[in-house]
C-alpha cells in the first residue's frame, strides 16, 4: 500500500497547503492594503500650540483599536502638502490652514465607524477623516478569501481520506484471508489493527515531510517568479510583498505532519474495518 | 461442550430458514459426527458455533459462552477455547508450515519460549515432523491440513470442530485425517466434525448426528444412518 499512499497523502497536501497559503498572502496583501487606509484625526483649531496638541497623543493612544498614533503638525502637514502640489498653487498660503493632525492605523478596519466616533470624542479632537466604504470592502474580500479556503482545505481532508481508504483497502484486500484466520484463532481487533496503525503512522509521517519539501520548494520557485514579475512592473516591491517560507515553514510542517498522521492512520483503520466483522 | 436448545436461523439476505428448532447437546470430551444432504444447515450450524452467525431464535452456549448474548469483544476469548479446521485449509501461502502454527500461538499473545517449545510438539503429533521449513504449496493436500489442524490444536483448544476437513482428499489421505482426530480425542478434546463421507463415519462407530432442512432427524451412536443423497 506505501508507494500509492504516500503519493496521495502528498498531492493532497500539496494542493491544500498550496490554497492555504495563496489565501495567506492575499490575506496579507489586503492587509497590508488596509494598512495604508489611515484614519486622520484633526486636532481644533482652537489648539494652536503644538506641545498642547501633542498631548492628546496619549489620549488617543489609549483608545480600544488602535495600532499607532503619529503626529503631524500643522507646518509639517504643509510642507507634504507643498512639496506634492507645484508652485501656482502655493501662492499665499500659510500655515495656518493647516491644522495639527494625528494619522492613526487600526488595529480592525471592521470596526473602523466605532473607533472613528471614540476618536471624536476626545476633547481637542475637531474631525476624523475616514474612509469607511473602502474599509467595508476590505473587510469583505478578506472574510471571501478566509471563507473559501477554509472550506476548499475541509473538502480536501474529507477527499484524501476517502481515496487513502480505497487506496490502502485496495492493496490489503491480500490480507483478508490473513485477517480472517488471526480472527478465528482469537486475536483481539486492536491487536489485528496495530500494525495497520503503525503502517499509516510511518506513511502519515513519511507524506507529510515529503510533501513539505515539495510545497518548501514550489512556494520558493512560484515566489521567486511572482517578485521578479512585479519588480518589472509598475507595482512596487514595498507595496506588493509575499510572505517569505521560513515564516510559515514551522506551522505548515506542523500541519502537514498532523494532517498525514490523522489520515494515514483513519485510513488504515478505515480500511480494515469491515475485515474485523467475522 | 455446546448446548443448542431451540435454535432457529434465519439468513435476512434470502429470508432461507438455515435451521429451525434445533436442540444438540455435546458433552466434553465427546466425538461427533454432523452429516446431512447439502443445504441441510451443517455449516450454518458450524458458524454458530465459532460466533461468525449469530442465532436468529433459541439459546446457543459453547464452553460455557452464551454465544446468543457475547459481546463482539468477548469473542477473542472464547473463540481461544476452539480450534477450527476448514475444508479449504486456510493456511497463509507465504509463511512456512512452522510460521503458519506458530502465528497462531503469537496472534493470542504467548511467549516465544512457549512457542518454540509448543510447535515442534503439535508439528510431531499431527505427523508433520521435518516439513517445518516448507511451504504449504510444497505439501499435499492431506499435508496441507495437517498443517491447519495443527494450528488449531497449538493454544489447546477444549473443542475441535473441523467443516468437511476430508472434503478435498482421497479416501486414503481421509482415513488418516480421521485416525488423527479420533487420536485427538483420545487426548481429551472435544471433536464435532461435518463430513459426507459415509464409509468413514461408519468405520469410526462414534455419535453421529444427521440433520435434514434445518432440523435434526437422528442422533444415534455407531453409524451412519441418515439419508446423505448428495
Ligand atoms: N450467507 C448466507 N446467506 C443466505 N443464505 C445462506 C447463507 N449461507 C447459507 N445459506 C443457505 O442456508 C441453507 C443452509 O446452508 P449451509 O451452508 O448451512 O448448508 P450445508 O449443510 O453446510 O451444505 P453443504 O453440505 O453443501 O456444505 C442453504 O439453503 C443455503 O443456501
Ligand atoms: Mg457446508
Amino acid at each position: 500500500m506505501s508507494f500509492a499512499s504516500v503519493t496521495i497523502i502528498m498531492a493532497c497536501l500539496i494542493i491544500m497547503g498550496s490554497v492555504t497559503l495563496l489565501s495567506f498572502n492575499i490575506d496579507a496583501l489586503i492587509k497590508n492594503l488596509e494598512d495604508r487606509n489611515e484614519v486622520v484625526a484633526f486636532v481644533d483649531d482652537a489648539v494652536t500650540d503644538e506641545a498642547e496638541a501633542r498631548a492628546l497623543q496619549p489620549e488617543l493612544e489609549a483608545l480600544d483599536n488602535i495600532m499607532s498614533v503619529e503626529f503631524i503638525s500643522r507646518d509639517e502637514a504643509m510642507e507634504n502638502f507643498m512639496s506634492k502640489y507645484d508652485s501656482s498653487l502655493r501662492e499665499g498660503i500659510d500655515p495656518t490652514v493647516f491644522r495639527h493632525r494625528f494619522v492613526v492605523h487600526l488595529n480592525d478596519i471592521a470596526q473602523m465607524a466605532e473607533t472613528k466616533s471614540a476618536m471624536e470624542g476626545v476633547v481637542g479632537i475637531a474631525k476624523v477623516k475616514a474612509h469607511l466604504e473602502y474599509a467595508k470592502a476590505f473587510v469583505t474580500v478578506r472574510n471571501i478569501v478566509s471563507v473559501v479556503s477554509l472550506v476548499l482545505t475541509i473538502i480536501l481532508v474529507f477527499v484524501s481520506i476517502f481515496i487513502m481508504s480505497n487506496t490502502i483497502k485496495l492493496t490489503t484486500f491480500g490480507r483478508r484471508e490473513e485477517i480472517a484466520i488471526m480472527k478465528m484463532v482469537g486475536a483481539t481487533n486492536s491487536f489485528i489493527r496495530l500494525p495497520f496503525v503503525v503502517e499509516g503512522l510511518v506513511l502519515g509521517l513519511l507524506g507529510g515531510s515529503l510533501a513539505f519539501l515539495a510545497e518548501w520548494g514550489l512556494y520558493a520557485l512560484i515566489t521567486r517568479r511572482v517578485m521578479g514579475t512585479v519588480s518589472n512592473s509598475i507595482l512596487s516591491e514595498s507595496f506588493f510583498t509575499l510572505i517569505p517560507f521560513k515564516t510559515l515553514a514551522l506551522p505548515v510542517l506542523v500541519v502537514f505532519l498532523g494532517i498525514g498522521v490523522f489520515v494515514g492512520v483513519f485510513g488504515g483503520v478505515n480500511a480494515i474495518r469491515n475485515y474485523l466483522k467475522v | 461442550m455446546i448446548n443448542m436448545f431451540n435454535v432457529t436461523e434465519v439468513y435476512d439476505s434470502s429470508g432461507t430458514v438455515a435451521l429451525d428448532g434445533i436442540d444438540l447437546q455435546i458433552e466434553e470430551g465427546e466425538f461427533v459426527f454432523l452429516v446431512g444432504p447439502s443445504g441441510s444447515g451443517k455449516t450454518t450450524l458450524m458458524k454458530l458455533i465459532t460466533g461468525e452467525v449469530r442465532a436468529t431464535d433459541g439459546t446457543v452456549v459453547v464452553n460455557d459462552f452464551d454465544m446468543t448474548k457475547i459481546k463482539r469483544r468477548k469473542l477473542p476469548k472464547m473463540r481461544r477455547t476452539l480450534g477450527v479446521v476448514f475444508q479449504d485449509y486456510r493456511l497463509i501461502d507465504n509463511m512456512t508450515v512452522y510460521d503458519n502454527v506458530a502465528f497462531a500461538m503469537r496472534v493470542v499473545g504467548a511467549p516465544n519460549r512457549e512457542i518454540r517449545k509448543r510447535v515442534p510438539y503439535v508439528l510431531d503429533l499431527v505427523g508433520l515432523k521435518g516439513c517445518e521449513k516448507r511451504l504449504p504449496n510444497e505439501l499435499s493436500g492431506g499435508e496441507q491440513q495437517r498443517v491447519a489442524i495443527a494450528r488449531a490444536l497449538v493454544n489447546s483448544p477444549r473443542m475441535l470442530v473441523a467443516d468437511e476437513p476430508t472434503g478435498n482428499l482421497d479416501p486414503v489421505r481421509s482415513l488418516e485425517l480421521m485416525l488423527l482426530f479420533e487420536k485427538i480425542n483420545e487426548m481429551g478434546t472435544t471433536v464435532l466434525v461435518v463430513t459426507h463421507e459415509k464409509e468413514l463415519v461408519n468405520a469410526l462407530a462414534k455419535r453421529v448426528v444427521t440433520i435434514d432442512n434445518g432440523h435434526v432427524i437422528s442422533d444415534e451412536m455407531g453409524g451412519y444412518f441418515g439419508d446423505d443423497s448428495e
